[in-house]
């Protein structure tokens, strides 16, 4: 393809591609230390800033090869070749995956980079206050280069689940804007498998776990909206009328899921928690992620509605069947992701400013049949199965290596400490009551 | 002689009490941050649908030495100004006290205080 440079659409993906990494560090950071006790916040902020350190490097080195390539047939269906442009070395403009909109080759390593570093971020959160540091650094590296950049592949850069590939021949193309299956499906069924390999922290869930910092929840969360509108305003790979379709459907679902996230806990639970803004805040972010350009105005209304009470009744999952997500990667991101998914197959629309890739086609409620529903159930089928499995299988080989899980006396007397030398706050039980009077 | 006047109260009536103390004369004090229950129990906060019980609610404990015959009366200051009505308003109670010295001085007993 040529290559005609377009400053316009170059200035805002690397924009993007700076606040999508602002998500990661602090935001995410901040969202799940706050949420963790007080002698763990240090180690939850170092699991995701470690993520950025190793994926980062990886995703220059290899990852961006083997996401985006550039093949499309055979094992290119599945993966791409690690050396293509190992490096980067021999990514010309004219090759880079946001050709067509004038953006250069090393920009979109750049904003591609971003979400591969989230979507491994993202997983620390099942796993709090328990796992060897080491461990985690390792499952950094091996889960990024054997699920996050083949999914990634078979999604948005040639494989079997995007467009032109077998699911697209045989149904239609599957529709992921900017990360449902990808970065969130993904994430949420890999928490789940670790969660079920770690097992459940001392106590859980007889004694109280409770968040420590309600305010770097919420400090979290508000950061993770604004970093967003990057991820999926920043997905169409152009500032034009689809990124302000998805900065709007972004902005909107996140609204109407905060507000039923609410409703639904104010019912249940008596009150209209701060945890449960936050938490309604990133389950709309979520669920409108995979439908971000694809729906019209009333459709991310929905899909935040909907996942904001299916996330804040999901979040209970892990009582009822026993495993300790500890964050909730689980009832947010994987519940969430395939709420957001799967809702595409009804609400799927290209009017109204709407966009979704070749061989897709309108939802069940706008006129286009069943046919986009079932495309979009079996890919978050696949998804979850493919990062599931996997992830099971390397963290039961990275468990039987280096073991997972840190000591039990560790494990009370803080992560922190035992693993960084560290503790976050002077005195961790605090002094709140005077503080609080004076 | 002298006597040991420990309240345990609820944190919100630090001020009024510490006020009340003042006027009716109390030189000194020592105020530290407690947790406990008693009849009232914890509370319950709940957190993405998950209910934890607070066993121990916070409250405050106030040390006042005082001489013998003022001890009744500082008791009755501070459960006028600590009072609410309400369940969980605390304890207080006298205890005696072998010696107190003052340390900058070296004076004992009474004239310490």
């Amino acid at each position: 393809m040529d290559f005609t440079l377009d400053t316009g659409n170059t200035a805002w993906m690397l924009i993007s591609s700076v606040i999508v990494l602002m998500m990661t560090v602090p935001a995410l950071a901040f969202f799940y230390g706050g949420m963790v006790r007080g002698k763990s916040v240090l180690n939850m902020l170092m699991m995701n800033f470690i993520a950025v350190g190793t994926v980062g490097l990886v995703w220059i080195l290899y990852g961006y090869s083997m996401t985006f390539g550039g093949s499309t047939t055979g094992v290119g269906q599945f993966v791409d070749n690690p050396f293509e442009y190992f490096g980067l070395v021999g990514l010309t403009d004219d090759k880079s995956l946001m050709a067509a909109s004038g953006v250069p080759a090393l920009v979109a390593v750049a904003f591609q980079a971003t979400f591969a570093v989230i979507t491994v971020a993202l997983i620390s959160g099942a796993i709090a206050d328990r796992i060897k540091f080491g461990s985690w650094i390792a499952f950094t590296v091996v889960w990024v280069t054997a699920v996050y950049f083949p999914l990634a592949h078979m999604v948005w850069g040639g494989g079997f689940l995007g467009v032109g590939g077998k699911v697209s021949e045989w149904l239609s193309t599957p529709i992921d804007f900017a990360g449902g299956t990808v970065v969130h499906i993904n994430a949420g069924a890999a928490g789940l498998a670790l969660a079920l390999l770690l097992g459940r922290r001392k106590g859980w869930p007889t004694s109280p776990i409770r968040p420590h910092n309600l305010p770097y929840v919420m400090l979290g969360a508000a950061l993770l909206w604004v970093g967003w509108f990057g991820f999926n305003a920043g997905s169409e790979f152009a500032a034009d009328g689809t990124a302000g379709r998805a900065w709007i459907n972004t902005f909107v679902a996140t609204c109407a899921a905060m507000l039923t996230w609410l409703v639904t806990e104010k019912i249940r639970d008596g009150h209209a928690t701060s945890l449960g803004a936050a938490s309604g805040v990133v389950a709309g972010l979520v669920a409108i992620t995979p439908a971000a350009a694809a729906v019209d105005s009333f459709g991310a209304i929905a899909i935040g509605a909907i996942a904001g009470t299916v996330c804040a009744l999901a979040v209970g999952l892990k009582f009822k069947f026993g495993f300790d997500d500890a964050l909730d990667v689980v009832g947010v991101h994987l519940v969430g992701g395939i709420t957001g998914t799967v809702l595409i197959g009804l609400l799927a629309t290209n009017k109204q400013g709407g966009w979704y890739p070749d061989g897709a086609q309108n939802g069940l409620l706008y006129g286009g049949g069943a046919t986009q529903l079932i495309t979009q159930i079996l890919v978050a089928a696949i998804a979850v199965v493919f990062s599931f499995v996997l992830t099971y299988v390397i963290g039961s080989i990275i468990k039987a290596v280096t073991g997972l899980r840190v000591s039990e006396e560790d494990e009370v007397s803080g992560v922190d400490l035992a693993l960084h030398g560290e503790t976050a706050y002077e005195t961790l039980d605090g002094s709140r009551v005077l503080t609080e009077v004076n | 002689m002298t006597k040991l006047v420990t309240a345990v109260i609820q944190p919100h009536r630090l001020d009024d009490v510490k006020s009340a103390l003042e006027a009716a004369g109390v030189r000194g004090l020592t105020v530290s941050e407690a947790s406990g229950y008693g009849r009232q129990r914890g509370h319950t906060e709940v957190y993405r649908g998950a209910e934890y019980t607070v066993d121990l609610v916070p409250k405050v404990k106030i040390d006042v030495l005082v001489a013998d015959e003022d001890a009744y009366g500082v008791t009755e200051v501070v459960i006028k100004a600590a009072q609410t009505g309400k369940i969980g308003d605390g304890k207080v109670w006298v205890v005696p006290v072998e010696d107190v010295a003052r340390v900058r001085t070296g004076e004992h007993g009474d004239d310490a205080l």
